[in-house]
């Protein structure tokens, strides 16, 4: 498990909620884990974030989103990107977890779920619209690189499974 | 430049990814069913967003006026460094992916060991990409498993591919002037240990899949120092476009 300490000061929190991925409108900044560190040092918050795949386009809207966010709270800000430690699922944060689950699509499992499910077929995953973990896998990739495809042999609905990262 | 070495050995590797990028997304929207044509124009944005990491770094290196889309966009065909392997056209799907695994193969392998660079940002880049491209030779090896292993069509044409493609592999363990002065400064990777592991990896896939490895001895190489097939010529022009449209137009 990788525990890279977030230091983020506690005054930019609610703030830094606010921005959400564009491509998952419901899941904060925060709950995804991009954000690594923002402190304030002579009056401008100086924001670190990490993409969550190297080709992520949502990247440049993300950092624009911060500084607009914070600069209508009154602070100037520099966002830089930052690719070490690099993201993993892990630091995706249990209200995170939910929110995507909810907008359809499944949460990452385990790293050897992870693999069982992508490689050997195993039907582990849980479909977000009926809960059944009858579903398979149609393909490694979904509508993003970092999510792959997936099918429910109950009720046919099929949905994104966002793919172990470590 | 001042450091000269590091700059050429940086793009040595990105230019792999940015021509293999631009061959992939040709794809877009010609996939053979929609899974695939998601996934191939997914690989295809992975590795272009490898290529910006790789490109940033390298114009901060240059630390001139030069950006990282003078980089990708304005060079001519001989500055391009990458291996004739992948700028092959997508002949058929058969090529597509046999080309694809027969680099994945080596990349994956590639960047396990520059992870170790004493490169600060080159083992962070290593560090975030061996993620992305252990699901792209999943994907590609799988794809040689279903073809070879298939059909008795599907088999020929998966064949036919890897035998035209093999020609392109040995160019992969080529050490050029750069690869040596940054494997002597603890930068770079020993290119020519990756081989052995390689081939047995290949075969080991070519194996399940029932396909059989080709016995030609005879390999092609220059890519890493600019002499290209044909192809690259076609695919720049492809690829350069707006920036000859339009001189100097950025997003
Ligand atoms: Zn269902």
């Amino acid at each position: 498990m990788t525990t890279t300490e977030q230091n983020i000061d506690k005054k930019l929190i609610a703030i830094l909620e606010q921005v959400s991925d564009p491509e998952i409108p419901v899941l904060s900044i925060m709950d995804m884990g991009v954000v690594r560190s923002a402190i304030i040092s002579d009056g401008v918050v100086q924001v670190e974030i990490t993409p969550t795949y190297s080709g992520c386009p949502a990247m440049d809207v993300i950092g624009d989103d911060i500084k607009k966010a914070l600069l209508d709270a009154g602070y100037k800000s520099q966002v830089e990107l930052i690719l070490y430690p690099a993201w993993t699922t892990d630091w995706i944060t249990p209200r995170g977890r939910q929110a995507l689950e909810k907008y359809g699509i499944a949460a990452p499992l385990e790293a050897q779920a992870d693999k069982d499910v992508l490689l050997h077929g195993k039907r582990m995953v849980k479909c977000t619209n009926c809960g059944s973990q009858n579903t398979r896998l149609v393909s490694q990739f979904g509508s993003t690189a970092c999510k792959a495809q997936f099918q429910c042999d109950d009720c046919q609905e099929p949905f994104d499974y966002f793919k172990c990262l470590k | 430049m001042k450091n000269e070495n590091l700059y050429n050995y940086i793009l040595g590797i990105a230019d792999n990814s940015l021509i293999l990028g631009q061959r992939m997304g040709e794809l877009c929207g010609h996939g053979p069913n929609l899974e695939t044509d998601i996934a191939c124009t997914n690989i295809s944005l992975d590795l272009f967003g490898q290529v910006r990491s790789y490109f940033q770094y390298a114009a901060k290196i240059a630390g001139d006026e030069r950006s990282e889309d003078d980089i990708a966009m304005l060079r001519k065909e001989r500055e391009y460094k990458n291996v004739l392997l992948v700028e092959q056209p997508n002949t058929n799907f058969a090529y597509t992916l046999g080309r694809q695994f027969l680099f994945d193969v080596y990349h994956l392998a590639f960047l396990k060991e520059l992870q170790k660079s004493t490169d600060l940002t080159l083992s962070a880049i290593a560090n975030k990409c061996v993620k992305e491209v252990s699901y792209h030779e999943r994907f590609s090896s799988d794809w040689i498993k279903r073809l070879g292993d298939g059909t008795e069509e599907s088999n020929a044409k998966m064949q036919e591919a890897i035998n035209d493609l093999w020609t392109y592999t040995d160019e992969l363990f080529h050490q050029t002037n750069a690869d040596k002065a940054m494997l002597a400064e603890g930068i770079g990777v020993d290119v020519t240990k990756l081989k052995e592991d390689y081939y047995n990896r290949v075969n080991a896939v070519l194996e399940v899949a029932t396909l059989n490895t080709p016995e030609s001895k005879w390999f092609q190489k220059g890519g890493k120092e600019g002499i290209h097939t044909e192809h690259l010529g076609y695919l720049l022009s492809d690829l350069q476009y707006m920036q000859r449209t339009y001189p100097n137009m950025e997003w």
